[in-house]
């Protein structure tokens, strides 16, 4: 689903914040991203979200190379991705509702339908009594589920989390990371970018570690060719 | 833990809904047509309840507006008005054709009698010779002076009235030439003077006020690009979700746009406020001043048309400033 072949990215003329990335996700995999503070996470996500081009390699996406879409074709890319932001970025001028049902009133779903995905997606994260709420009036936690209601009411392919559980107890980042696993169970590729080790440790899922722009660890691969081995 | 179970069924529900629902997510024309549509009632709609959410600031910016609106316009009129007094004046134009020294009076009979068959002539009054040389020793104060002369030194004069349909010193002109052409006609005097000079003070006042005009519609652009600059930095986290969400460049500008054609529209209104409150209050002193020019000279105010085009002038520069805005600085605002 995410392939990234030979990737290095430079932000303007200093060193490669990305140097020769390869690695594959598959539809229905979920993977954590780790590294230390600067190692490159943020750049890599923003690779698959277009907010950056690479300096050289190819991104593709769903088979679709990323370096053949153009600026006006941005916005259609995105919306077959969600994204978790660290700081959930909710609108504080809308309700929870309108929150979350921003993506598909963006991709012209119609009112009617808008209804049902929304109440669908805050179902989910448990958060359905919410919906007239204003996310001014919610807890840290459950607006970082909000965010996540957000980024996966348009059922996206993939979907992206930046540091979805800072500042986040660990009861609660469990449940969120729970949220995830849910979502890699119905066939979503699920990429997390994180630096909480314990909760790593916790999940059984393959590890990416990046160290200044390298990739050092790749457990996708391990398993890929784990699977192999048999034959 | 039963919230957890939930969470589960859910997410089997979403997965069932996603099998069959590849075709879900891909929205039909039809509808995109009709979301495309409602985007713009809302936006039109939100855009105005937002600025009337901040009344005070709306209103003081629709002001400056109106006031930039109002300023040429006013001083359209008035030239106008000016344009119609002056056409009033000029149809009082008269010319006097001073005959031949010599002249018959059978032959003058005959050159009235044809002069009065020229279309462009209203009317010929005939001063004889003694008649002249009376009222010019009435008003002169010459009196003793002229009754020492042999014989009178006065020709006959013409005194010609043109019709009013000649609304223009060229025409005056080319009628002065036409008379001047018959052999009995020594010189005829037109004052064309002050007319060419009012004439040429209107062209000049109509120059002044396109100059100002298009001045303070640059003035409009920017005040309301400017409006627009604040109103997209107050909103820049939501344009930035918006366009992390998937939202479009078009869906992005929709809401300023309108945002722009509102203060376009409350600036046009508040302009035709203003130009009929300053109206009323000219109506007096304009009303007596045709008076005495005893001009047929109608009232020269607002139209219902150029209401109309005013309102739309100003609609069409609240959206182009709106638009200046928006290519300026939406852009830069991107997700980082
Ligand atoms: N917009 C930018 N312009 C220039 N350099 C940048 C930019 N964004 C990131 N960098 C640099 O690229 C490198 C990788 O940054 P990145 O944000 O991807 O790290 P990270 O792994 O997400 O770190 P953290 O865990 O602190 O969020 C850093 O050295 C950073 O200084
Ligand atoms: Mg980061």
């Amino acid at each position: 689903m995410i392939c990234f072949d030979n990737i290095t990215k430079r932000y303007g003329e200093g060193h490669d914040a990305l140097g020769n990335v390869n690695f594959e996700l598959a539809s229905g995999q979920m993977a954590f991203l780790t590294g230390h503070s600067g190692a490159g996470k943020s750049t890599l996500l923003k690779l698959i979200m277009l907010i950056e081009r690479p300096t050289r390699g190819n991104v593709l996406i769903g088979g679709k190379n990323l370096a053949q879409v153009s600026a006006s074709q941005i916005p259609y890319l995105r919306r077959q991705i969600g994204v978790v932001f660290q700081n959930h970025q909710l609108l504080f001028d809308r309700s929870v509702f309108d929150n979350v049902a921003l993506p598909l009133q963006i991709s012209g779903m119609p009112a009617k339908d808008q209804g049902r995905r929304v109440r669908a997606a805050l179902d989910k994260v448990g958060l359905l009594h919410k919906e007239k709420s204003n996310p001014l009036a919610l807890s840290g936690g459950e607006q970082q589920r909000v965010g996540i209601a957000r980024a996966v009411v348009n059922k996206p392919a993939i979907l992206l989390a930046d540091e979805p559980t800072g500042n986040l107890d660990p009861k609660l980042s469990a449940e969120i990371m729970q949220l995830f696993q849910d979502f890699k169970s119905v066939g979503v590729s699920v990429l997390i970018a994180t630096h909480d080790i314990s909760l790593i440790n916790s999940m059984n899922c393959p590890i990416m570690e990046l160290s200044d722009g390298r990739l050092i660890r790749n457990d996708i691969e391990h398993v890929a060719s784990a699977a192999m081995e048999p034959h | 833990m039963a919230k957890r179970n939930s969470a589960k069924v859910q997410g089997a529900k979403l997965s069932s809904a996603k099998v069959s629902g590849g075709k879900v997510s891909r929205v039909s024309t039809i509808d995109l047509l009709k979301a495309w549509w409602a985007h713009h009632k809302d936006s039109c709609s939100n855009s105005l309840l937002r600025l009337l959410s901040t009344p005070v600031q709306t209103f003081l910016t629709c002001l400056v507006i109106a006031i930039a609106i109002a300023l040429p316009t006013g001083l359209f009129l008035s030239l106008q008005s000016a344009q119609q007094l002056g056409q009033g004046w000029q149809d009082s134009a008269q010319m006097s054709a001073f005959l031949e020294r010599g002249a018959k009076p059978l032959a003058i009979e005959k050159l009235q009698a044809s002069l009065e068959k020229n279309p462009s002539i209203k009317s010929i009054d005939v001063v004889s010779p003694a008649k002249a040389l009376s009222e010019f020793q009435r008003y002169s104060g010459l009196g003793d002076v002229l009754l020492e002369l042999d014989e009178n030194p006065l020709p006959t004069v013409f005194i010609i009235q043109p019709v009013n349909t000649l609304d223009d010193t060229k025409q005056l002109s080319a009628l002065q030439k036409t008379i001047e052409a018959s052999p009995l006609i020594d010189t005829v005097q037109l004052d064309l003077g002050w007319l060419r000079r009012l004439h040429e003070l209107l062209v000049l006042g109509e120059r002044f006020v396109i100059a100002l005009a298009s001045l303070l519609s640059i003035g409009v652009l920017l005040i309301i690009g400017n409006t627009l600059r604040l109103a997209i930095e107050n909103r820049r986290e939501e344009i930035v979700v918006t366009k992390m969400v998937g939202g479009t460049n078009g869906f992005v500008r929709r809401p300023f746009l309108y945002t722009g054609l509102w203060y376009g529209i409350g600036g046009g209104l508040l302009s035709v406020v203003l130009l009929i409150v300053i109206g009323l209050w000219l109506a007096d002193p304009i009303n007596s001043l045709i008076g005495l020019y005893e001009s047929e000279y109608s009232q020269g105010g607002l139209s219902v048309s150029a209401v109309a085009v005013l309102l739309l002038g100003s609609a069409c520069l609240g959206w182009l400033g709106a638009w200046v805005a928006v290519a300026r600085h939406l852009r830069q605002i991107e997700p980082t």
